[in-house]
């Protein structure tokens, strides 16, 4: 068990022990706290998959930026304890069961596919890098990027308006 | 590490996001989960870049190969960003206009 | 001349369009003149083609158009010009056109629609029994068969406002109908055995067919004739079809429509004549006919009724011949009995007329004195039906009865006894209505009158008819070789005379036979004459008498054996059947697409977690359709 191995492993179970925490948990915040260990532990896996400049962005992005945005809504809200009761608990259970069956047909779906392993190398460990990745990005991708900003005007052109107190 | 496990570990986090959303009822929880089952894929698309990458390092393998996915995955996380902002805007206003965020208040779809 | 016999039956076709469609703006006048002159057109055609075939005894096809073809089985629209189809056409176009012109008079208190509407029937009655008679086969014949019921249907019931008169229409329509049916399965076996319906075609290979089939197919047809020529058991329509008005009474009930099951019987001879066993049912049912409907006639006090009951008794004289195979007596006799029977319709609608629809014939008596023409005229017509040489009726009866003794001495026996009755009953209603004092009421005295020349013109002609036209058809008896019919008719039952073992009778026979029959008639004749004209009988029937008033209960019989039971017979199958069965599935389904959208709208609980777990759970089937199956 080299270390690569033994790191897949040990981000793996902390993202999936975040996740289950993050729905699992009473209290939302709580729950952005418990997002925030999943996203490190994705990002963790980013730079094990030669993707250093997407761990980065993930970091700063999702757990910096977003769920921020998310803490100060809830702390805005003033929402301590989501204690109300579930008033459906047959539509909780069926909605496990759907979760859980998701995962139970794709994984045996998948399960005997034929596996590309022992081609993985290391050779690639500078593909992640933000300088080859901003060749390419202002090169063949620049077009997506300036219509994204545009995309990024217009998200707050909408939250404003639909955020604004009255009509 | 095989392909495999980086799948089943994006369907694991991806089935907790859809357990998540059919199970909770604050719309704030709700729209974590939706993050995740974006992260989750995100993953998985990073994974599949790195195998692709590894299959044609042993062909022609240039600078550039590989760095389609990551770029994608970071389109992803732009769109997220703007999704966030807009849903989050959505959740303030209709907690301004029913003082909760529990989604079973939502229930006028049938009217 | 025979190339242009299309134009016969065009001419009334033309009359129904242009009266049916016009009968709102055209005026009763010229309503009557467009009525009328159709059929006297289609009458001088057919006069001209009569003349033709005189002289030409081979048939003339005549083929319009291909009608049905289609696998195998060729049916042209084809009409057939030889002596028989032209002796009718003679018949129906000149009888017609008389009727026509009587009623141009008698109809005339209708208002003018009405008026256009009954003659638009009337002339689309002509063009169907035109059709049925011109037919070159069995199909066109079915047309026209089927032609002349719809409008014996539509002018039954032309009063239609009447409840009753309405249900007599529909009561000779389903009787028509159950023939019909008879006689349509009577095709299906011809085409099935002959592959044809063509006479011309079916004909010839009559003799190389077995007897069990041609038995068959003859008594179905036979149904179909029972229905149309009111034999046992479904004459009961033809009585009650008297609620048309007169004029129809004397066309369709009793000159024409009703003779066509005889027109078919002899036009399907060589078929009969190949299956004995059908012959006798035929002569028999004829016969039972005659006399049954003679019993009855001798009880009715109804003017109208009296003719009917005459008119079923004489169509059986006519089955009887064909049975016997005298299809020369028969078609004769259908030609004698045309004028006479039209006459005598057509004397009581006089009356009827004179007596402002009064037509109980115990109020009346002594009309001889107010109604000279139409008192000679029907009592010519009596004369003529009662079968007094040197008059039509002898002619033509004598010759069916002696065929019958020829076969077989019980059926002239038997058929005497029915003549015998018939001479009473139409002297009992001679007198009755003609002779005695009045017994109608003062008002109805004051206004007797005789009648227009339009309905007084075809009264002489048809009694002159009716006096003469024996004279066509003179045994062998009195003048060999006079016997004009049966020479103009024998290419058309060529086939059938050779087939049939000559049946003589010696000279001496014969002169008795005829001899015992006038002398017997005469004597009916007195008896009743001497009976009803001083003291008629005006009370009401007992015993015996009230059986044959009531007609034998006949009516009530099939009211009670077959309406009854398959009423009941509906009434449960409505009631279990239909109403809890069939109504039942059909509720039931509507019921459960109900109750199951009920269910199905609890899905639509419009929260939102709902949706998402139905879309879950259906991308979830989704997966598993695409990667497992």
């Amino acid at each position: 068990m080299n270390i690569t191995e033994i790191l897949f492993w040990f981000l793996s179970v902390l993202a999936l022990i975040g996740a289950l925490m993050m729905v699992t948990n009473k209290n939302p915040v709580y729950s952005v706290l418990w997002l925030i260990v999943v996203f490190f532990a994705i990002s963790g896996h980013y730079i094990l998959l030669n993707a250093q400049f997407l761990a980065i962005v993930n970091i700063i992005v999702y757990a910096g930026a977003i769920m921020v945005l998310f803490l100060f809504v809830i702390m805005l809200m003033n929402m301590n304890a989501d204690n109300e009761p579930q008033k459906n608990k047959w539509l909780q259970l069926a909605g496990a069961v759907a979760g859980g069956s998701l995962l139970l047909v794709i994984v045996a779906a998948l399960r005997k596919s034929e596996t590309l392993a022992g081609q993985h190398t290391d050779a690639g460990g500078t593909t992640g890098l933000i300088h080859n990745l901003g060749q390419v990005l202002f090169k063949d991708f620049v077009l997506p990027f300036e219509i994204s900003s545009i995309l990024f005007l217009s998200a707050m052109v909408g939250a404003v308006v639909i955020g604004k107190k009255g009509d | 590490m095989p392909i495999n496990y980086y799948v089943i570990l994006a369907m694991s986090l991806f089935s907790i996001g859809v357990v998540g959303v059919l199970t909770r009822r604050n719309a704030i929880i709700i729209f974590m989960c939706i993050e995740l089952m974006l992260n989750a894929v995100n993953l998985l698309l990073v994974a599949f870049s790195k195998m692709h990458y590894a299959n044609l390092a042993g062909g022609s393998a240039t600078a550039n190969v590989g760095t389609e996915a990551q770029l994608f995955v970071f389109f992803i996380m732009v769109v997220a960003a703007a999704e966030v902002s807009v849903g989050l805007a959505i959740i303030v206003m209709m907690y301004r206009n029913i003082h909760s965020v529990d989604v079973n208040f939502l229930n006028r779809l049938k009217h | 001349m025979s190339k242009l016999v299309y134009l016969v039956p065009l001419f009334p076709l033309i009359g129904f369009l242009i009266n049916g469609l016009g009968r709102k703006s055209l005026s009763k006048s010229l309503t009557g003149i467009i009525g009328s002159g159709v059929v006297l057109a289609s009458f001088i055609v057919s006069l001209l083609i009569f003349n033709e075939v005189r002289a030409e005894s081979t048939p003339v096809i005549v083929n319009l158009f291909d009608f049905i073809d289609v696998a195998g089985l060729k049916i042209p629209f084809a009409f057939q010009v030889d002596r028989l189809s032209s002796l009718f056409l003679l018949v129906i176009t000149g009888v017609g056109f008389l009727i026509h012109l009587y009623s141009t008079s008698y109809m005339h208190d209708e208002e003018a629609p009405h008026f256009a509407r009954y003659f638009s029937y009337l002339n689309l009655f002509v063009f169907s029994m035109l059709l049925l008679v011109l037919g070159a086969n069995y199909l066109i014949m079915f047309i026209g068969w089927e032609g002349v019921g719809l409008c014996s249907y539509l002018l039954i019931g032309y009063w239609f406002k009447n409840t009753e008169y309405g249900n007599a229409a529909r009561k000779a329509f389903v009787m028509n109908r159950i023939g019909d049916l008879g006689f349509l399965l009577g095709l299906f076996f011809i085409i099935q055995q002959f592959g044809s319906l063509t006479y011309l075609e079916i004909f010839p290979q009559a003799q190389s067919a077995g007897t069990a089939v041609l038995t068959i197919i003859t008594l179905l047809l036979f149904v179909g004739a029972t229905g149309k020529s009111a034999q046992i058991p479904l004459y009961t329509w033809l009585p009650d079809a008297m609620a048309g008005p007169t004029p129809v009474s004397a066309l369709i009930h009793a000159a024409t429509m009703v003779t066509a099951g005889i027109y078919m019987i002899a036009r399907s001879n060589i078929l009969y004549t190949l299956a004995p066993v059908s012959q006798s049912v035929v002569a028999i049912i004829g016969l039972a006919t005659a006399i049954l409907a003679a019993t009855i006639a001798l009880k009715q006090n109804d003017i109208k009724k009296v003719l009917a009951y005459s008119t079923v008794s004489q169509l059986g004289y006519m089955f009887l011949g064909l049975g016997v195979g005298a299809y020369t007596g028969a078609v004769f006799h259908v030609m004698t009995h045309a004028f006479f029977k039209a006459l005598l319709f057509l004397g009581a609608g006089s009356v009827i007329h004179a007596m402002h629809h009064e037509q109980d014939i115990r109020k009346m008596g002594g009309l001889a004195k107010k109604l000279p023409i139409t008192h000679w005229t029907f009592f010519i017509g009596c004369v003529a039906i009662a079968g007094i040489p040197p008059f039509s009726g002898f002619f033509s009866k004598d010759e069916i009865l002696v065929a019958a003794y020829a076969h077989n001495p019980v059926l002239y026996w038997i058929g005497l006894g029915g003549a015998l009755m018939t001479a009473f009953y139409m002297f009992r209603l001679y007198a009755m209505t003609f002779r005695g004092s009045f017994r109608g009421t003062h008002d109805q005295e004051h206004h007797l009158h005789e009648s227009p020349w339009q309905m007084t013109l075809p009264l002489i002609v048809l009694a002159v008819l009716a006096a003469v036209s024996g004279f066509v058809g003179i045994p062998e008896l009195f003048a060999p070789d006079a016997h004009k019919l049966n020479h103009f008719l024998s290419p058309v039952f060529a086939a059938s005379t050779q087939l049939q073992e000559a049946h003589e009778i010696t000279h001496s026979t014969e002169y008795m036979l005829l001899g015992v029959s006038i002398a017997l008639i005469l004597a009916a004749i007195a008896y009743a004459w001497s009976r009803f004209s001083k003291n008629p009988e005006t009370g009401d029937a007992t015993g015996f008498g009230k059986v044959l008033v009531n007609k034998w209960y006949v009516d009530e019989l099939y009211d009670n054996i077959i309406s009854k039971p398959l009423q009941g017979l509906g009434a449960v199958l409505n009631k279990y059947v239909e109403k809890s069965g069939i109504d039942g599935i059909v509720n039931g389904v509507g019921k459960s697409v109900q109750w199951g959208g009920r269910q199905l709208r609890l899905l639509q609980s419009g929260q939102v977690g709902s949706y998402v777990l139905w879309m879950v759970l259906g991308i979830l089937l989704l997966i598993v359709l695409t990667l497992f199956i």
